[in-house]
C-alpha cells in the first residue's frame, strides 16, 4: 500500500461574520464553521468525516474544493497549495477532485438526459467530444450498474439508487484522484444503501480512488472508511484507524456518539437500556 | 391481555391512476392494545405510510380505493363521516411526521398553535388555561425554560427541538394511539436517541399505544413490541419483536437484517446487499413480489404464498415464504450470521 499523501489541509479555517446595522454593517460575532482542522489522506484510502448537523463537516468539504473561501489555513493536493487559488487558477485542479451528492433527486438536472449529464464534465474540460463522448458515457454507465440504453433518458425516469449511480458516473467521468462522498448513501432505501457502497467499493480498487467520506451514519463510514475523524463544533475531536475509533474511542464526544447508534438487536439493546439505567 | 384499541382487518388501499390502479395496500391486517408499540417496517413505496394514514383518514379522496375494516375501540373508521374522524384526530389519535419543519405554521407562536389546537377540540378551556396547558406539555417532553419557549416561531427552534414541539402538540388532549411516522429519521443520532427514550416513557408512563413507522431495524430494536414487515404493499412478516429479529421467516426480512452495517460486529469485506430494486407496483411480479431479487426461488413462488402461521410453535408469527421453517433456518445462516445469500452469478 503506498502511503503517499494526495490531500494535505492544515488549520483550516472557516469563519462566518454575523453582521448587524442598517447602513454600515458591523461585524458583530462569527460562526466558527471549521475551526481549525487538521487531517490528511493517504492515496487510494478513504477517509471518513463523521459529526452530526451543524459540526462544519460539508462546511470543510466545500472549502477543500474551493466552493467557499476559507478564512485560513492550508490545504495541499499533491503538494500543491490549493486554498484560496482564484476560480481560473483552481479548474486544472477541478479535474482532479470531484464530488458525489446526497440527494440524488435534487442534484440532477431534470430536464437534461442521462448523457448529457454525466457527458458535460468531459465536455467542458474538453476532453472528448462527439463520437469518442458518447463511447465514454456508455461505459461510465455500464461501469456504475446501469446500462448503456439509459443514455437518452431523463433523470425522473430512474430510481433513488439508479439516480445515485448516475451522480457516481458523472463524477468518475474526469477520472478524478479524490472523490468527496457527501452522504452518498443517507436519502437512499436501506437495501439499496449496500449496493452503493460496495459499487463505490469495487471503484475505489479498481481506479486506485481516494475518497473523503462525510456522512452521519457511523456504521457506513466505518464500514468504508479506512481512518475516521469525528468533527464536533467545527473542530476534530478524535482521529484514529476506523475500528479504532468505533472499538475504543477515546473521546468523551464519539463516545457520546457511538452510544447513540440503535443496536439493531432487541436484547443486546435491552440490556444496554437497562446497564445506562443502572449507571445515571 | 387487554383488548385491543385498533383492529385492522384486511385493509386494501387503491388509488386509480393514469397507469391503471395502484394496489398500495394489500390486506393489511394488525392490533394495537393500549401501551403497545407496533413497528411496521419498509422501503419507500412499500405502503407503511399509506396504512397510517388511512387508518385515520388521511388518504381519503375520488381516487382512492379503501377497503376493509378499521375499528379504534369497536367503533369503524373507514366508513365513518369526516367530522368523526376529525373529532378522533388529535383528541383520540395523534400523529407526528418525519419532518417538523413543515408540521407547524411558521408565522404564529409554538405556544399558540397548541393551545389553538387544544381549544378546536375543548372549547370550554380558556385560552389563558390552554396556554398555561402549553407550558406544561413543552416540559414533559423536555424543552428547557418551557415558559420562554412558547414564544417562539418555528424557526427560532433546532430540529430536536422542533420535534419536541411537535410530539407537545400531538400530546395536547391525551391521545390514545400515537401513529409516529419516521419520527427521527431527520434527526442526529444523539437526538434520536433522546426522543426515542421520551417515546418510550409516554409508553410506559401514559399507556400510549404507538405506531411506528420506519426503515430503521435498529430504531425497531429499541422501541417495537410487534413488528410488521411490509414489501410491495402487503405484509411479507409479522410478529413478536424477538420472532423477528431471532426467527426471520422472510428472504426479505432476513435481507434486511443482513445489508445493516454493525457496529458491534467485527466489519465485513463486502456489505451483504439485497440485488435489484423494489417492484414498480404498477407492474407486480406473478406471485410472490420478492420474488424477482430471492436467491432461494422455485417453481411454488409464481403462487402468491399467503400470510399464515408455518411454525406450529409460533401461532402469532406469521409469513409469506413457500419454503418450509426447516428450509428457511438452514437457508437463512449466511457466514455464521442471518442474512441473504448473494445470488449465484
Amino acid at each position: 500500500m503506498s502511503t503517499e499523501t494526495l490531500l494535505e489541509v492544515a488549520d483550516l479555517v472557516k469563519h462566518f461574520p454575523v453582521k448587524r446595522g442598517v447602513l454600515v454593517d458591523r461585524t458583530v460575532d462569527h460562526v466558527k464553521a471549521v475551526d481549525g482542522i487538521s487531517f490528511s489522506i493517504s492515496r487510494g484510502q478513504t477517509l471518513g468525516l463523521v459529526g452530526e448537523s451543524g459540526s462544519g463537516k460539508s462546511t470543510a468539504c466545500r472549502a477543500i474544493l474551493g466552493l467557499t473561501k476559507p478564512t485560513s489555513g492550508s490545504i495541499r493536493f499533491e503538494g500543491s497549495e490549493i486554498a484560496g487559488l482564484s476560480r481560473r487558477a483552481m479548474r486544472p485542479y477541478r479535474r482532479e477532485m470531484q464530488m458525489i451528492f446526497q440527494d440524488p433527486y435534487a442534484s440532477l438536472n431534470p430536464r437534461k438526459r442521462v448523457g448529457h449529464i454525466v457527458g458535460d464534465p468531459l465536455k467542458r474540460q474538453r476532453v472528448a467530444s462527439g463520437s469518442e463522448l458518447k463511447k465514454r458515457v456508455q461505459e461510465l454507465l455500464d461501469r456504475v450498474g446501469l446500462s448503456p440504453e439509459h443514455y437518452n433518458r431523463y433523470p425522473h425516469e430512474f430510481s433513488g439508487g439508479q439516480r445515485q449511480r448516475i451522480g457516481i458516473a458523472r463524477a468518475l467521468a474526469l477520472q478524478p484522484k479524490l472523490v468527496i462522498c457527501d452522504e452518498p448513501v443517507s436519502a437512499l432505501d436501506v437495501s439499496i444503501q449496500a449496493q452503493i457502497i460496495n459499487l463505490l467499493d469495487d471503484l475505489q480498487d479498481e481506479f486506485g480512488l481516494t475518497y473523503l467520506f462525510v456522512a452521519h451514519d457511523i456504521g457506513v463510514v466505518r464500514h468504508i472508511s479506512d481512518r475516521i475523524a469525528v468533527m464536533n463544533q467545527g473542530k476534530i475531536v478524535e482521529e484514529g484507524s476506523a475500528d479504532q475509533v468505533c472499538e475504543r474511542p477515546v473521546d468523551p464526544y464519539t463516545k457520546k456518539l457511538l452510544a447513540a447508534v440503535p443496536v439493531p438487536d432487541p436484547r443486546e439493546a435491552r440490556a444496554r437500556r437497562a446497564g445506562a439505567a443502572s449507571a445515571g | 391481555m387487554s383488548a385491543p384499541l385498533l383492529e385492522v382487518r384486511d385493509l386494501r388501499v387503491g388509488f386509480a391512476t393514469e397507469g391503471g390502479l395502484l394496489q398500495a395496500v394489500d390486506g393489511v391486517s394488525f392490533e394495537v392494545r393500549p401501551g403497545e408499540v407496533v413497528a411496521i417496517v419498509g422501503e419507500s413505496g412499500s405502503g407503511k405510510s399509506v396504512t397510517a394514514q388511512t387508518i385515520i383518514g388521511l388518504t381519503r379522496s375520488k381516487n382512492a380505493r379503501i377497503e376493509g375494516s378499521v375499528t379504534f375501540e369497536g367503533t369503524e373508521l373507514l366508513e365513518a363521516p369526516d367530522a368523526t374522524l376529525r373529532k378522533l384526530r388529535g383528541d383520540r389519535v395523534a400523529m407526528i411526521f418525519q419532518d417538523p419543519m413543515t408540521s407547524f405554521n411558521p408565522v404564529y407562536r409554538l405556544g399558540k398553535q397548541i393551545a389553538e389546537a387544544i381549544r378546536a377540540h375543548r372549547p370550554e378551556i380558556s385560552k389563558g388555561e390552554a396556554g398555561e396547558r402549553a407550558i406544561e406539555l413543552f416540559e414533559s417532553v423536555g424543552i428547557p425554560d418551557p415558559k420562554h419557549r412558547v414564544d417562539c416561531y418555528p424557526h427560532e427552534f433546532s430540529g430536536g427541538m422542533r420535534q419536541r414541539a411537535m410530539i407537545a402538540m400531538a400530546l395536547a388532549l391525551e391521545p390514545d394511539l400515537l401513529i409516529a411516522d419516521e419520527p427521527t429519521t431527520a434527526l442526529d443520532v444523539t437526538i434520536q436517541a433522546q426522543i426515542m427514550d421520551l417515546l418510550r416513557e409516554l409508553n410506559e408512563r401514559r399507556n400510549l399505544a404507538t405506531i411506528l413507522i420506519t426503515h430503521d431495524l435498529g430504531v425497531v430494536a429499541e422501541a417495537a413490541d410487534r413488528v410488521l414487515v411490509m414489501y410491495a404493499g402487503r405484509v411479507v412478516e409479522q410478529g413478536t419483536l424477538e420472532q423477528i429479529f431471532y426467527d426471520p421467516q422472510h428472504p426479505y426480512t432476513w435481507g434486511l437484517m443482513g445489508s445493516l452495517s454493525r457496529l458491534d460486529r467485527p466489519r465485513p469485506k463486502r456489505l451483504p446487499q439485497i440485488a435489484g430494486a423494489p417492484p414498480s407496483l404498477l407492474a407486480l411480479p406473478e406471485g410472490c413480489s420478492f420474488r424477482p431479487r430471492c436467491p432461494h426461488e422455485f417453481e411454488s413462488c409464481t403462487d402468491l404464498p399467503p400470510l399464515e402461521a408455518r411454525l406450529t410453535e409460533e401461532p402469532g408469527h406469521c409469513d409469506r415464504c413457500w419454503l418450509s421453517p426447516d428450509e428457511k433456518r438452514q437457508k437463512r445462516q449466511v457466514g455464521g450470521q442471518i442474512g441473504l445469500e448473494a445470488p449465484a452469478p
